[in-house]
């Protein structure tokens, strides 16, 4: 039977440009440093509020060199390093030399945002001069289609947009595009970007959250190397349930795992009334457990890729035998997956790991 | 007759992958709004007349606009369902309105309802929530009631509102691949039942104007100065921005009869592929609409000369129409001149996310009626339009139609219909 396997991983993250950044700030627990935005009313009155960006480039070869990124927002950055990340450079050259055939699916909830706030600025202002430079860039699909363009590649390309659980929406669908063949390698990434108007809304529901950015990328195939995608459920959507505590028991259901060596990635962010859900459903946990999003705060769509990017890396590592990576979204659904140990052996358990 | 079980998850698990064997899908229930009208009976008549739908917009201000007119659909200002109240009808968007009014023609005419997945395309979901939220946050005078735009401007939020208002849930797939969305969205629903993924989806796709989105065409120059688009015209100068919605049920033709459910139309193929010549221009050569027509046509089992109408992107920009119309031309090789083409776009305009599912329910109009919709306002068709451009409504025998979708960062869509239902 043909396994759909999690053959690359990439990541952008407060941590800084790359996975070995993300994992080095959750082995040492050292929370993302903030700094502020701010911006002024049309009264003249300054509003400032604490987020924690990705870093500044420093490392050009980070990011592969295409017209497409240069005049992209934040956002297409952070999708285009971290789905090369996982790509690798020999199969970004196969792709860009036509010899594999690469899709990619986009996952979002909120999209481009810088451009968007910058364009209707403008549109406020006076349309007659908003510019048409800015206009393309605030299309949720924008940065997927920067992706398949420096990729080569006219394999399927879509954007999902939902709320901060979607990754697992776009999981399951790159199994049904490689399990027909519609691609031989399918990227998944989350990319979320920060700006005053993102972050104030955050704000609005609670003013201990951090608004976050970055973004999460998984390359997926069948059969290759590394850990195995073993369920995907139906998302629980909230409509279904009477409330969020019966949809994490919904979803909890569908896996039978909780042997004490299972990882559960969950998406608690150190904010006791906003985890209170995940506390509760997952209060008789016995493996291990990490919280990535009290280190990096809340990066909205991205927040869950970058939980999954983490999950496989441990267990490439042989930190678990499996990983549960659990998203309760904000306003549609709950949702997850359960990952498997390295396919084919490698990255056998090691007892000893590094968490 | 009403069903409500959706029998299998669309869940992966990778101890029980689908069945390999493809079957049948059909459509056992379609709806639409648009600024043609509301519903079926209204739309059906307003294409087969001919008519065009285009009016002043008053949704915002467009004085500083080059264009100020575009096919801005007439909403009632009260719940089209009664166990609606005011309030909830009142917090629900301008396009979920219409998605909810179109997917609930489309769902009594299937006579479904329950557990059923959904997939929606949209490319602005209720962004003139999120444009109100910006306003009010700017002025900075207060924030009274912005933690309702913040959640409400959000697609799956107002979907999540739809669903409850029809009576039905599942899981949610909101695609925005730009103006592909509502074709993917229904072909995604088709791959879905045709691989045993699910019994029956409800699939569709909308949008409605917003000032962002026409002012950002209308930055672009992509919009028609007169407010008059003529697809196919030599001297075609641009798109007219439009807004609607258009639903289908998705379903196996099994599910469909066993339930005794009669069949619009059989979903013959889908096809999707990516333009990856530029984030805002077609390949010239119409590279990508070759490959989703081609690789549905196979699917199909047909051959392009057996295709009696494509319903066209055809969206009145120059570009757009010579790269769709060189595809054509490269799909059908000899048989170009018998392949009739329209686009409805010039009727209603362009419904970016709702285009592809909007077209796709005039699609089934014309299996239905057996007649063509005619691309309006063309005075001297391109050099490049050696297909049979409809430019007249035409009552004909039609048996297989195909619809195409373009979209902004170059996603493509291709789905193929048939009016004889069969294995």
């Amino acid at each position: 039977m043909s396994r759909i396997t999690i053959s690359g991983t990439g990541a952008v993250s407060p941590a800084g440009w790359g996975v070995a950044a993300l994992m080095e700030m959750l082995r040492d627990g050292v929370k993302a440093e903030c700094s502020t935005v701010e911006r002024e009313t049309s009264d003249g009155r300054a509003i400032t509020s604490r987020v924690a960006r990705v870093p500044a480039l420093t490392d050009k070869g980070l990011l592969p060199k295409s017209p497409r990124l240069r005049r992209t927002s934040p956002i297409g950055k952070f999708a285009a390093a971290a789905a090369f990340e996982a790509l690798g450079p020999v199969r970004l050259a196969a792709a860009q030399a036509g010899e594999t055939r690469v899709a990619v699916i986009c996952s979002l909830m909120n999209g481009c945002v810088n451009y968007s706030n910058r364009f209707f600025g403008e549109v406020l202002k006076d349309p007659a001069f908003a510019s048409p430079i800015l206009f393309p860039e605030t299309v949720y699909n924008a940065p997927s289609s920067h992706l398949s363009a420096i990729l080569g590649s006219m394999a399927p390309n879509d954007t999902l947009v939902g709320d901060a659980a979607e990754i697992f929406t776009a999981l399951e669908l790159a199994t049904e595009w490689l399990l027909r063949g519609d691609c031989d390698l399918c990227v998944v990434v989350a990319p979320e970007e920060v700006d005053w108007l993102s972050a104030e809304a955050m704000g609005l529901r609670s003013r201990e959250i951090t608004p976050s950015e970055g973004a999460g990328a998984v390359v997926l195939e069948r059969d290759g190397d590394g850990p195995v995608l073993l369920v995907i459920p139906d998302p629980v959507t909230y409509s279904e349930v009477p409330n969020r505590v019966e949809a994490l028991k919904k979803l909890r259901a569908e896996f039978s795992e909780d042997d004490g060596a299972t990882l559960l990635a969950d998406g608690r962010m150190g904010i006791e009334r906003i985890d209170a859900v995940e506390n509760e459903v997952f209060a008789d946990w016995k493996g291990p457990r990490i919280s990535t999003k009290t280190l990096l705060g809340e990066a909205l769509g991205a927040s869950a890729s970058l939980q999954l990017v983490a999950a496989v890396e441990m267990l490439k590592v042989g930190d678990a035998e499996k990983a549960l990576v659990i998203s309760l979204g904000g306003n549609e659904q709950a949702a997850g997956c359960l990952l498997g140990a390295c396919w084919g052996g490698r990255g056998a358990l090691n007892r000893g790991g590094r968490f | 007759m009403s069903a409500s079980l959706n029998s299998q998850p669309v869940a992966y698990r990778s101890d029980q992958l689908p069945p390999t064997h493809a079957r049948p899908v059909v459509i056992t229930g379609a709806g639409i709004h648009t600024s043609m009208g509301g519903g079926w009976a209204e739309n059906a008549e307003g294409f087969r007349a001919g008519r065009m739908a285009f009016r002043e917009v008053d949704l915002f201000d467009v004085s500083r606009q080059r264009v100020g007119t575009a096919g801005q659909a007439l909403m009632p200002d009260k719940p089209v369902i009664s166990t609606l109240s005011k309030k909830q009808w009142d917090r629900m968007d301008r396009g979920t309105r219409m998605a909810l009014t179109a997917a609930r023609e489309a769902l009594e005419q299937a006579g479904v309802s329950g557990a059923l997945p959904i997939m929606v395309g949209t490319s602005a979901g209720a962004m003139p929530i999120g444009e109100a939220y910006y306003n009010q946050a700017v002025e900075g005078l207060s924030k009274r009631g912005q933690f309702f735009r913040v959640e409400s401007y959000q697609p799956q939020r107002q979907m999540m509102a739809m669903a409850s208002a029809l009576g039905i849930h599942g899981p949610i797939r909101i695609i925005s691949n730009a103006c592909a969305s509502g074709a993917n969205a229904i072909g995604q629903a088709f791959q879905m039942v045709r691989e045993g993924k699910a019994e029956r989806v409800l699939a569709g796709g909308y949008d409605a104007l917003s000032q962002l989105v026409f002012a950002g065409f209308d930055s672009l120059q992509a919009l028609s100065p007169s407010g008059i688009p003529r697809p196919f015209d030599a001297a075609r100068d641009g798109l007219a921005i439009g807004e609607g919605a258009g639903f289908v049920v998705v379903e196996s033709l099994e599910s469909a009869a066993a339930r005794g459910a009669k069949p619009l139309a059989q979903i013959m193929a889908y096809a999707a592929a990516t333009d990856i010549h530029h984030l805002t221009q077609p390949h010239p050569e119409g590279d990508a609409a070759l490959i989703t027509m081609s690789v549905a046509t196979k699917m199909a089992g047909i051959e392009p000369g057996e295709i009696d109408y494509i319903n066209s992107h055809g969206t009145g920009t120059p570009l757009n129409d010579i790269a769709e119309g060189r595809a054509i031309q490269r799909l059908a090789g000899a048989d170009v001149s018998k392949i009739k083409v329209s686009s409805t776009k010039s009727a209603i305009g362009h419904l970016l996310g709702g285009a592809g599912s909007v077209e796709s329910v005039i699609c089934l109009m014309t299996l239905e009626g057996q007649w063509l919709p005619p691309s309006l306002n063309v005075r001297e068709a391109d050099e490049f339009c050696t297909f049979d451009l409809l430019r007249e409504t035409r009552e004909t025998t039609v048996n297989t139609v195909l619809t195409n979708s373009f979209g902004f960062g170059g996603a493509n869509a291709t789905l193929i219909f048939r009016k004889e239902v069969g294995a």
